[in-house]
This record gives structure tokens, sequence and C-alpha cells, in this order.
């Protein structure tokens, strides 16, 4: 047997975005390996519709482990209810995210199965019937390639790197009851106070708008905000000056010491681009950089500048990508 | 209140890496290394929570090359106790292998808090801390970037950053806690402190590591990007940048 575990999350009720990432990257695994790709949810009664969904993503099977304990994460018996599954199931591999969630359950995992973890993994293949990683260090700086000699190979994906799979043909997705484990909680997570309506995490977002320094100040990140409305789905970013500064709060930060970010678009404002920032987001796929210096190191890495006056270029391009839209 | 601290020697974050000649490490020539940022943040919370609790002791504990003592002294200078330095070098790859040896050393220590940083900023691992717990038994919260403890000091209450908000988490003392930027706000050591530090003790002994299943295979410096091109000057070089973020680079 040669199956792949895919660990998925859900909030209220539906199945994270980025898990079924995870879920592609499992299929990738398997096919790799000639095996399956077994997803398990965890939740409240109530999620099999959401895991049915996991079939067009890539799962074979779907497992709906469901306690009322589960609507919100459970670190103890949540892992407990995993390395359940990850025993019986014998399998070739696990994968998470490597989400907030992700980063807390995958070493309580590794540690229950005796099992080294990968995280934060941008490449997978299989070879000589081991699990081969690639994973950003020092902050993107370098590529790391690892071999996991262990079964099964813990890893976990970065977030936006692996792409969700819609309608992927022959998968059945048939889902069944998985055993919730429970009672066995050190830590209870009590409640999640929710961030402002809306608001976008920076490291799962497609479209990144970040300010740093030339904003001159927080009064005037509601530029930064408005561009990042305008298009639509997108999280505001702030460099680490800014952080520091208390502008902005530290879930924003890009770099070394805050998040490292893959998006599709990331859009630079009044930030010259410390190596500790471009270490942060240079895995964007496209880099648009605004700065009134000509000669600031953020131009470097980016693929498109606009030399100039945040305050006048921010609301022109605000007001261009919402006729753009609205067109 | 007996605290352990862990952590971690890590290259500077403005440190321009260049690989090593196996290919699979950073060349550490001319590297300056510093106290893992994230693991000031542990460091003072530690010694916050002893000066509250007005009694106790700060044991600083890392596991790395000789040179890490050097990291140490910055942690016994912002008033650490003592230091224990399990020797390995390099470090494991595998943060399971480097969580057992460190778990094996503070089993017994009688420690009510086990504080980490969230992560290391140079292999990215974000799992030493958590394992650790898992591998003592005890209760475990990453990521905390708020912390109460209550009362008599027997249980807490911490916030940790996630996706789009801030999960509330209820524990029980003895736990292991790792710290997110905005916990607290680091002291720099003070002279006096950095006097003192130099007598504080170390204990140093080697790791006891077993063997290691993440084999580093390679390290490489990331794909340059192409260059790039300035589009124009000022808001009347945005329609362009328009057209060709949709055109060519085909994102919008």
């Amino acid at each position: 047997m040669a199956n792949v575990l895919a660990v998925c999350e859900q909030k209220d009720g539906q199945v994270r975005k980025v898990s079924r990432e995870a879920v592609a990257a499992a299929r990738r695994l398997a096919d790799a390996f000639g095996g399956s790709v077994d997803a398990i949810v965890l939740g409240a009664p109530g999620l099999d519709a959401a895991g049915a969904n996991l079939g067009a993503a890539g799962a074979d099977r779907v497992l709906v482990a469901a306690d009322p304990s589960f609507a919100l994460y459970a670190p103890d018996d949540g892992a407990a209810t995993i390395a359940a599954q990850a025993k019986v199931g014998d399998y070739a591999a696990v994968v998470l995210a490597a989400t907030a969630t992700g980063r807390d359950l995958g070493p309580r995992l590794a540690a229950r199965l005796d099992v080294p973890l990968a995280t934060d993994v941008t490449g997978l293949a299989v070879e000589g019937g081991n699990v081969v990683a690639t994973r950003p260090v020092y902050a993107g700086k370098a590529i790391q390639t690892v071999v996991v000699e262990a079964r099964p190979a813990l890893v976990s994906v970065r977030p936006n790197t692996f792409t969700a799979l819609t309608g992927a043909q022959g998968h059945g997705g048939t889902v069944s009851a998985g055993t919730a484990i429970t009672g066995g909680a050190r830590v209870t997570v009590k409640e999640v106070k929710a961030a402002e309506q809306g608001a976008l995490d920076v490291a799962e977002a497609s479209i990144v708008v970040s300010g740093g320094r030339g904003m001159k100040g927080p009064e005037h990140f509601h530029l930064i905000e408005e561009l990042a409305k305008a298009f639509g789905s997108a999280a505001v970013g702030a460099s680490r000056a800014v952080v520091d500064a208390g502008w902005r709060p530290h879930g924003e930060q890009v770099g070394q010491t805050g998040k490292t970010v893959s998006p599709q678009l990331y859009v630079a404002v009044g930030i010259s681009g410390a190596i500790q920032h471009l270490a942060g987001m240079r895995t964007a796929k496209v880099i648009v950089a605004i700065n009134k210096d000509k000669d600031a190191p953020i131009f470097k890495v980016a693929d498109y500048g606009i030399v100039g006056d945040a305050f006048e270029v921010v609301p022109r391009l605000a007001a261009e990508v919402r006729k753009l839209r609205a067109g | 209140m007996k605290i352990a601290v862990c952590i971690k020697r890590v290259p500077d974050t403005e440190t321009r890496v260049k690989i090593g000649g196996d290919g699979a490490s950073i060349d550490e020539a001319g590297v300056k290394f510093i106290l893992n940022p994230y693991d000031e943040f542990a460091v003072e919370e530690a010694l916050q929570r002893k000066e509250k609790a007005g009694a106790g002791e700060v044991v600083v504990l890392s596991l790395g090359a000789d040179a890490a003592q050097e990291t140490m002294r910055t942690a016994l200078a912002m008033g650490c106790d003592r230091g224990v330095l399990l020797q390995a070098n390099p470090i494991p790859a595998d943060g399971l292998a480097v969580a057992k040896a460190i778990a094996a050393e503070l089993k017994d220590g009688g420690f009510d808090l086990i504080l980490f940083g969230k992560m290391a900023v140079d292999d990215y691992n974000h799992q030493v801390g958590p394992m650790v717990a898992e591998l003592l038994g005890m209760p475990c919260v990453t990521s905390v970037a708020h912390l109460e403890l209550q009362g008599g000091g027997g249980a807490g209450t911490a916030e940790r950053e996630v996706e789009g908000g801030m999960e509330v988490v209820g524990f029980t003392l003895p736990a292991v806690l790792t710290c997110e930027k905005g916990l607290n706000t680091p002291r720099y050591p003070a002279l006096k402190g950095i006097m003192a530090a130099k007598k504080k003790p170390i204990e140093v002994k080697p790791a006891q590591l077993g063997a290691a299943r993440i084999a580093v295979k390679a390290l490489a410096l990331p794909p340059e990007r192409k260059e790039g091109r300035i589009v124009g000057e000022g808001p009347d070089a945005v329609p362009e940048l328009l057209r060709l973020l949709r055109e060519e680079a085909k994102v919008l």
C-alpha cells in the first residue's frame, strides 16, 4: 500500500482553499507512489457536503471525523484523531497545509507518529521510494532539498504553491465517517476573535498590496487598503519598519521576521526593499514596485516599476483597477 | 517560578547567503550570528514572569555549536540565571531528533514554563517547541502573541495569531509556549548585565542525538528574478502598468 493522507482544515463548515492545495500535493505523491488519496476533515457534525467537494480536488476517499468539540481547532484531540487514522491507513505520506493550524498540528503528529516533519514545502517528488521535498530556508534566500527517510513522510505545504485541482477526474471522493478521538485535550481553543470583516491573510491571498515607510504614517495606509479592496480579494501587507514603528499589526509583516508570501501579484508601495523584506516576497509570481527613489533595491526584483509619489500613483491605480474590474 | 527558555544561534537576518563547499549548507565565513529574533520574545517573557512572581529561576538552553555560548551570554546578560548548552555541530535538519535531545534534558527539571520562539529564522522549521511538549506530555500553545497567567499561576490564557483573527486558548501549567512577535518588547542587555553574564555558569555537554531521518541533499540559491523594467514615472504610467499586468503577466 502506498496511499497518501491529506489533512484538511475547515472554517465555519467549509473546507479551506489551502486544504484543497494540500489534497493536490497529496495527489501528486500518490500518483508517484501508485496509490490513492485519503482526505481527513475534522469538524462539528454536518460536514459531509463540504467533504464531498474534496473528490473534485483529487481525493479518492474522504473521512469526516465529526464531533461538536471539533468546531474550532482541537490541538490535542485533533492530533490524536489524525495520528490514529495515519496508523490505521499505513500511509506512505501525510500532507498538511503550512497554516497557523498546520504548523501547530504537524509537530504534534510527528511526535505522536515518531516520524520527522518537513515544513513549508514548495516542491515534492518521490525518488527511490522516499519523499524528496524542496523548501525555502533563510526566508527564501536559499532553497533546501531534503530526503525524508521515514514512513509516513510527514510534510506541510506552503500556501499558494500547489494549485488546487477542480473537477479532478476519476477520483470518487466517497465520504465516510472517520473516528473522532476526544477526551485528551490539554489545551482548549475557546474562541476565535475575528479580525476586521473580510480581512485576508497575506500568506494566503493571491494578491498582496504592501506599504512601507514611504507611506509616511499610519494615517495614510487607507490608500493601501483602498487599493487592496479595488483588486477584490487582496490582502494588506507591511514592511518591518512600519510594523516596528507600530503603524501596522505584526500579522501583516512580510519578510524574514514576518511572513513569507507567494501571491500571484505583489505590489510594494513605498518599500525600499531591505534584504530581509525581499526574502519574504521574492517567490511572488509578479512583483510591482511603486517608489519615488529610482535607485531603491526593490526595483531590482520588481517585474514592473513606477517611479513616483505613492500619494499620486496609488489612488490613480486604485481608480483604474476599479474601472477595469467594473468593465 | 522556574522557567526554561530554549534559544538558537542563527545567522543575522541581514546576511547574504552563500552556499558552502558541501553544497548542502551555508558558507559561514564572515557571517554574523545572532540570538534568533523570536527567541528574544521568549527570553523577555521568561524574565518578566519571574520578576512578577518575585522568585524563581530562568534557565537558558541551547542546542548547537560551542559558539552558541556567545549567543547564550546575550540571554544571560538580559537576566537569565544560568545556561545549558547541548553540543551539536551541525544541528540536525531533523527537528524531532533535536526535540528528543531537548526533551530528555528538560524532563526532570521541574519547570513551570518552557518557552521557545515560534520558529528559527534560519531553517523555518516551526516545530521543535510543540514536539518537545508532545514528548513531555505537556500542554502547548504555539505562536503566542498575548499571554495571561491566572492568580496562582496554575492556569493561563494565550492568544495565538491565526489567518483572519486570534485564537484564544486556555491551558494549565506546567506548559510549553512558543512566542510570537508582539508578545512583549525585549530589553537590551545593560552594561551591568553584560558584566554579570560573564560570571554566570553555562553547563556544556554533548546533545544526546538519535539518528536523523531528514537528510539535506542540497542547498541552492533561488533562481534569480528576471530583471524588471520601469514602466514610467508618476500616475500617468498607471494605464501602461495595468495593460502589462493584464496582457503580458496575465495576473489580472
